[in-house]
């Protein structure tokens, strides 16, 4: 069965076994659509790749699907129910530049965040929930710079911290904003182990990507995504020039025009 | 002279009743107002942290019209406007509204947010001093109170108002306290708190509401005008000390409530004072001495650290200078085993003095010695150094001119610049990626070591 045919099976998206079903999702910023009628469903145990070109709406479909830009339209399942209800198993990792890095905190603070929600309210944070953020630490390669003040770190081990925060959930769906983004050798292969190892464990983990040369190492299958779902599926089967070249190459542009027009026409008021 | 005598006893005894703390009233004033300056450094950690400390500033100047509004209508039905309660009241309503203006101006045109808070700001303090003027021409005439809210006034507190304020302060300690690691997270990193399902509307109105209440109380005590002060001034001072949020939070409280304390004194002894200005005027003390002195960040400690960097990078240089140098007279065959100054002040855009003194701390540190020439050679301890320092610097310029496609000829300040800074991972990573790992011997130089040509390119 093909992903296209998978989707059309699992239409309304409660299959509890489908760990992300997404579908007609539509959101815009100030009216201008940043993506559109995007659907598609993860596969259990894959590595999937989001790939596009800048503005394709790759980290706002993260953002939507995780309830932080609201949507337009569209429906979303995680394991077959709303991500309102699953959210204990879902892993979120945002872009490194998102937050202030010179925040007066340290690398095991950050990882123990990961934390709070299973902590709950009114309650401190105790020693076992330290242990367990360190060894998500050791499982990046950090255990030597937990206690480091988190501007002190290089750009490679922010991300690592980042991505231990996610990793101490111990959530069975990930998803990863360029996780790759300008880090140091050591740190992409580590991430690269890391993500292995939780596919291993039947792991899913949703990446948005930007260097097309590693797409066929990293992941299983892949989105190309360009405000709308160019294709999806296995990586020798979707990852080919032809859709790449619709994926990068011509831009939308009448979609483009329209909305660019509707938004002079709104300044304009 | 026996008057100015008997004035200077005289307010001698005053201090000393007010820092024995006889009085009774002054005592419990003095209490509220330290209470105050620990609860809005705690509260004031976190908004600054939020980067939102300007909208505290906006809410305490647009109490005032609130506060007028408040005295006018308590005069109308009572008879007598000056009830706390009621003056508070409509302090918080105006405050609240102005804020609220503000999110509406942010969100409904395309001003920014600066601009919102000074049209803001302004707008609701004009009206809140037209407003005092009414009441300045009422027959009534027991308005010149009013003016305490706006420059702070402890002396004219009473000590109902100030178990008021340390109630409220107290609250908002506990409550930042209780909360401690969902505002963290929401000031860290808001995305990834929504994220976990955390509602970052509903805690940024918590937070909001703390500042608003520490605000309403701290009218009387600091003034509107100031109170601002006490919510930025002792977190970005405890900022120099720490690099962590908890040990922050303690800190602003120490010295926010140390500045309230001895402000309110002041103030308390001098009633001419206006409190807001002294504990502001303390604070900022603090602050100065914070940002020179502070054992994290203080300017003074980075000032050091930079001289103390600098003087290694002014070794560094040194040592691989010297190993050139006698690397390219091996090549000529010259005999000689030391580095001339001559040739040395040729190499590098370095001043007399500067090589003078880097040469003076080598010596000292038994890196190199002078020969009876003056020549500089390197001890064992110095070779070894340099050969390593070369050859880190070797490898990063081949990596430049591999790996970034720099012109060879403009690669030695690019890797002078970075070479200093590569952790052992690094140069691990340099290795591999340029199969020299089984090189233990500096690699040739990858351009012509030419004297004279560094200071060129540098200018």
């Amino acid at each position: 069965m093909n992903a296209q045919a998978r989707h059309a099976a699992n239409l309304n998206g409660d299959d509890p076994k489908v760990p992300l079903s997404v579908h007609d999702l539509t959101v815009a910023y100030h009216r201008k659509p940043v993506i559109w009628d995007v659907g598609f469903d993860a596969a259990p145990g894959q590595l999937i790749g989001v790939v596009g070109p800048n503005g394709a709406g790759k980290s706002t479909l993260l953002r939507a699907i995780l309830g932080l830009t609201p949507k337009a339209s569209g429906r979303v399942r995680v394991f077959g129910k709303p991500y309102r209800e699953n959210r204990g198993r879902v892993g979120y990792v945002p872009q490194r530049e998102s937050v202030d890095w010179d925040f007066p905190i340290d690398a095991l603070d950050v990882v123990t965040m990961g934390l709070y929600r299973q902590i709950g309210w009114l309650r401190r944070v105790r020693a076992e929930h330290r242990e367990r953020a360190m060894a998500a630490l050791e499982r990046v390669g950090m255990a030597d710079l937990a206690k480091r003040q988190i501007s002190q770190l290089s750009g490679g081990q922010q991300q690592r911290t980042f991505l231990a925060r996610a990793l101490v959930q111990d959530a069975d769906l990930y998803f990863m904003d360029e996780p790759f983004a300008a880090v140091d050798a050591a740190t992409e292969a580590a991430i690269v182990e890391l993500l292995r190892d939780m596919r291993a464990q039947g792991k899913t983990a949703l990446v948005v990507h930007h260097d097309l040369q590693t797409v066929p190492d990293y992941f299983d299958s892949v989105l190309l995504l360009n405000m709308r779902v160019v294709a999806h599926g296995p990586v020798e089967e979707v990852f080919t020039p032809e859709n790449l070249q619709k994926t990068y190459g011509g831009r939308l542009t009448l979609l483009d025009e329209a909305t660019e027009a509707m938004r002079r026409r709104e300044r304009a008021l | 002279m026996n008057a100015a005598v008997a004035i200077a006893v005289g307010s001698l005894f005053g201090w000393a009743d007010v820092l024995l703390l006889r009085d009774y009233n002054t005592r419990v004033v003095v209490l509220g107002a330290t209470l105050l300056g620990m609860g809005a450094g705690v509260v004031g950690s976190f908004t600054l942290l939020r980067k939102r400390a300007l909208i505290g500033d906006a809410l305490s100047h647009a109490t005032l019209p609130g506060i007028a509004t408040a005295f006018l209508v308590g005069s109308a039905l009572w008879g007598d406007g000056k009830s706390l309660p009621l003056l508070l009241a409509g302090g918080a309503v105006s405050g609240v509204m102005g804020v609220g203006a503000i999110l509406l101006i942010r969100r409904y045109t395309r001003l920014s947010e600066d601009a919102a808070l000074g049209i803001v700001l302004s707008v609701f303090f004009g009206a809140g001093v037209a407003l005092l003027g009414i009441v300045q021409q009422m027959p009534t005439g027991h308005a010149a109170g009013l003016e305490s809210f706006i420059y702070g006034k402890t002396a004219a507190m009473l000590s109902r108002d100030a178990w008021l304020i340390a109630g409220v302060a107290a609250v908002c300690v506990a409550a930042s306290l209780a909360l401690f690691k969902e505002l963290s997270l929401l000031c860290f990193d808001p995305g990834f708190a929504a994220s976990r399902g955390y509602s970052v509307g509903w805690l940024d109105t918590v937070l909001m509401a703390m500042v608003v209440i520490t605000t309403i109380v701290g009218l009387q005590a600091v003034g509107l005008i100031l109170m601002i002060a006490l919510l930025v001034i002792p977190p970005a001072a405890a900022r120099f000390w720490t690099e962590d949020l908890r040990t922050m939070t303690r800190i602003a409280a120490i010295l926010g409530g140390a500045s309230a304390f001895v402000g309110a004194t002041l103030s308390a002894t001098y009633p001419k004072l206006p409190s807001g200005a002294t504990i502001v005027l303390t604070a900022a003390t603090a602050f100065l001495l914070s940002a020179l002195f502070g054992s994290k960040r203080g300017v003074v400690l980075r000032w050091f650290r930079r001289q103390a960097f600098l003087r290694g990078v002014a070794m560094d240089h040194l040592l691989r200078s010297v190993y050139e140098t006698l690397e390219q007279q091996r090549a000529e065959q010259a005999d000689a085993d030391g580095a001339s100054i001559a040739r040395l002040m040729a190499l590098r855009s370095w001043t007399p003095a500067e090589l003078r003194r880097v040469v003076h701390r080598a010596e000292r540190r038994e890196l190199v010695r002078r020969d009876s020439q003056g020549a500089i050679r390197l001890t064992a301890r110095g070779a070894v150094e340099a050969e390593r320092l070369t050859r880190q610097h070797r490898l990063w310029e081949m990596y430049l001119i591999t790996h970034a496609e720099v012109a060879p000829a403009r690669v030695d300040r690019g890797a002078d610049a970075i070479e200093h800074v590569l952790d052992p991972e690094t140069i691990r990573h340099l290795e591999s990626l340029l199969d020299e790992a089984a090189i233990l011997v500096p690699p040739a130089s990858p351009h012509v070591i030419e004297p004279g040509a560094l200071g060129e390119a540098s200018s």
